[in-house]
């Protein structure tokens, strides 16, 4: 059973990801998730959010849904944008011994969270990122 | 963001303070890159940092390798946890040369 906890709609500008991050921290932490797993977890949501703004809207305007749920021990965040749809088959991390700008994106993503997927938009449009991570409650040293 | 030039011995000390993230990092990526183009040995003291995410990681990425390739120094100092918890996420802890303080990169 999944409660929907949070969902906001927001233009993809760079100048909201601080806002993002906020709403990301104040609701893990209204689950119980302790802070160090926390910023963690924005460190994932923002990132998220960068790629939407960098490479699904490039140049273009749009904006982004976020939607946070709760299924049990599992927190979910889920990114919808309305660019045009991307191959997801191309999202892929990098080596990380090739130092470089850039790239990072995915990698981080991936360590923050315990499950990520990307899927193509309802009616042919637009992308979704559904980022999922088991809760580990404050002061324990395991998931709740 | 705020991001503050000044000279130590024969350094510039970049300080950079707040959330560097992709709305500020170009700002940062900025300042970084000039100085060493300006053939400056460059420190960036990230103790005031309370967000760094990739786009600033990038910025300090860029410095690294311009001051690599026109033999100059290029060092952190002060990473603050929230510095330090990206730079650990992208395995670049060990990369950077790291110290605590701008005397120890004077000192050395």
């Amino acid at each position: 059973m999944q409660h929907h906890l949070f969902h906001q709609r927001f233009v993809a500008q760079s100048d909201q990801l601080r806002q993002v991050r906020e709403w990301v921290r104040d609701t893990a932490m209204s689950c119980g998730m302790s802070e160090e797993q926390a910023c963690r977890v924005v460190i994932g949501v923002n990132e998220a959010c960068m790629n939407i703004i960098t490479h699904a809207y490039r140049d273009c305007s749009g904006d982004i849904e976020l939607d946070i749920l709760q299924d049990q021990a599992d927190l979910i965040f889920q990114l919808t944008d309305f660019a045009s749809t991307m191959d997801c088959s191309r999202i892929k991390s990098r080596d990380l011994s090739d130092i470089r700008p850039g790239g990072l994106g995915v990698h981080f993503i991936q360590e923050v969270m315990d499950e990520v997927s990307y899927l193509p938009g309802s009616n042919d449009s637009g992308n979704v990122v559904i980022m999922k991570v088991r809760i580990k409650v404050q002061g324990a040293g395991h998931g709740m | 963001m705020e991001c503050n030039l000044r000279t130590e011995g024969q350094f510039t000390v970049v300080t950079l303070s707040g959330d560097v993230d992709l709305h500020y990092s170009p700002e940062a990526r900025k300042q970084i890159l000039e100085q060493l183009k300006a053939n400056k040995n460059v420190l960036v003291d990230l103790s005031g940092v309370s967000y760094i995410d990739s786009s600033g990681i990038a910025s300090l990425v860029e410095g690294f390798q311009l001051a690599r390739n026109r033999k100059l120094q290029f060092g952190l100092v002060g990473v603050s946890e929230a510095a330090q918890q990206v730079l650990q996420l992208a395995r670049l802890d060990k990369i950077f040369q790291i110290k605590d303080s701008i005397g120890d990169f004077i000192n050395q």
